[in-house]
């Protein structure tokens, strides 16, 4: 009989025993702290039945507050992605340049804005707009968070289409410079289309960051993403705070499930498909020491 | 030009960052190693319970933890963790929330790093008849956390800089006062800006660099 996993044997009598006998105290303990929470929960009257009904039974709250905060949260992460992609390829492949003129400057950005919080590249961003734009005060938290969000991501990004690029075998190069192609041609149209593939799940994955990184703009500039809607549903459903709290974690759970299971599903699909060279980078496989990954 | 500077706390602040990743580095690699033990166990419910925590607390922004440890924990339920007055009290919370969120990425680091110890080192130590708990504690853990210092190292940096957000439940930390100082000196907002980001680097980059001279050295060479 094979054992489940190397680290311990298939378990015999005594074995099952203990482990039973682990499961059972797991769970009692599980079971305390639950109860602990759950108690806590019903002596500040956050259990009762008007604090969650609300979210099954009246449609408006979804309609006023929970729908507008996913769209403007989605709509700040998509145009954060859309914008940030470009920028990623173009700094990325700048750094691969032959030409040092173009690998430094290049180097020096993607490194100085993975190296500093998000939070504060919206912070000053906001505080730049207002004072020497003359960008509406509605617009400007979105602008703010996406200016933010493009800065960071798009440095990530640059990291993941070097690496993307790097996971080619160097066979693909050479029979590009074989058949004359010059550098341009060889990276648009040999390498390129493929590293593309190879760096989908690890671009999608990336989304996630940006998905939950969208929240901070919230706190930050006040943009009126699906965080900023705690305070109001709280205020307006009876001082349901908690409720509300697991509701818009639920959502935001869910939204990045969905996203994680597709950079998954392309991971996968990458290993398997016939065409290709094959080569995949993983969701969060740039992991430079210097400026640590997006976490 | 840098006059304004000594007006404000602006170490006072850094060294609250520090403090913050300090005790969160701490709380998470100490509650992520123990996630990742679970992971791997012989026991069903903990493997589990430890996958599900992991897969729910990743996929959550920081900012809900965050908020949920101030106006859920502390505003609803009354939790104090024994912080006297509000600054210790948000510090507090704010560190709960890190070593919640942060564990799960300590815990997927290790496990990845038990990947990578060879299966002969576990096999041989349950040849010798050692029960789960010595395989993972002597053997396997060992040459896992050697082999995992350098993505540990991302996850601290990565830290460093998510302590920004303590500052939505009013940690007076760096990103607190430099939105109070970029709204109070409006004609010097670049420089403001340089001084933080120059602070977040200075305390960033040696981190990555030594921690990876020391994953480079440490590394079991097979």
């Amino acid at each position: 009989m094979s054992a489940p996993s190397v680290l311990y044997d298939a378990p015999g009598p005594k074995a099952k025993a203990r482990n039973i006998g682990y499961t059972v105290i797991f769970v009692v303990a599980l079971a305390g702290v639950a109860w602990w929470v759950l108690a806590e929960m019903a002596d500040k009257n956050q259990l009762d039945g008007e604090k969650w009904s609300p979210f099954f039974t009246d449609s408006q709250i979804w309609t006023t507050f929970i729908l507008p905060g996913v769209q403007n949260t989605l709509m700040a992460a998509a145009l954060a992605i859309l914008i940030a992609l470009p920028i990623g390829a173009l700094f990325g492949i700048m750094r691969l340049s032959d030409h040092i003129w173009v690998r430094w400057p290049s180097a020096t950005a993607v490194e100085f804005f993975r190296a500093i919080p998000v939070l504060i590249l919206m912070i000053f961003a906001n505080e730049f707009y207002f004072n020497f734009t003359d960008v509406s005060a509605d617009q400007r938290p979105l602008l703010a968070v996406v200016t933010g969000l493009v800065l960071y991501n798009g440095s990530v990004l640059a990291e993941v289409v070097r690496a993307g690029i790097q996971s080619l075998p160097k066979g693909q190069t050479e029979a590009a410079q074989a058949l004359g192609l010059r550098k341009t041609q060889t990276m648009t149209n040999v390498l390129l289309p493929q590293a593309v593939t190879a760096m989908l799940p690890a671009i999608v994955s990336q989304i996630v960051v940006i998905v939950k990184d969208t929240a901070l703009g919230g706190a930050a500039v006040g943009f009126a993403e699906l965080l900023t809607r705690i305070r109001p549903i709280s205020n307006n459903y009876g001082q349901n705070t908690i409720a509300t709290i697991v509701i818009i974690g639920v959502v935001f759970i869910v939204l990045n499930f969905i996203i994680t299971s597709i950079a998954s599903w392309l991971e996968k699909w990458n290993r398997t498909r016939k065409k290709g060279s094959g080569a995949t980078i993983a969701p969060g496989a740039v992991d430079d020491m210097a400026t640590g990954r997006a976490v | 030009m840098f006059d304004f500077l000594s007006e404000y706390d602006v170490l006072g602040v850094f060294w609250v960052t520090v403090q913050l990743t300090f005790f969160a580095a701490i709380g998470s690699l100490i509650w992520g190693t123990i996630l990742a033990g679970m992971r791997v166990s012989p026991v069903p419910v903990m493997r589990g319970f430890a996958a599900a925590y992991v897969n729910l607390m990743r996929n959550t922004p920081l900012t809900l933890i965050i908020l949920a440890c101030s106006l859920g924990l502390n505003q609803t339920l009354g939790v104090t963790l024994g912080g006297e007055g509000v600054d210790q009290l948000n510090f507090r919370l704010a560190v709960l929330g890190f070593i919640a969120y942060t564990a799960t990425f300590v815990c997927e680091s290790i496990r990845a790093g038990i990947n990578t110890v060879p299966v002969g080192q576990a096999e041989a130590a349950r040849a010798l008849g050692l029960g789960f708990t010595q395989v993972l504690g002597i053997v396997v853990l060992p040459q896992a956390f050697r082999s995992v210092i350098g993505p540990l190292a991302s996850v601290l940096i990565a830290l460093t800089k998510n302590t920004t957000i303590a500052s939505t439940i009013g940690v007076i930390e760096a990103s607190y006062l430099m939105s109070e100082m970029i709204e109070n000196e409006s004609d010097r907002i670049l420089l403001v800006f340089s001084v933080f980001a120059l602070g977040f680097v200075i305390l960033t980059l040696p981190v990555g660099l030594i921690l990876g001279r020391v994953a480079k050295k440490s590394a079991v060479k097979r």
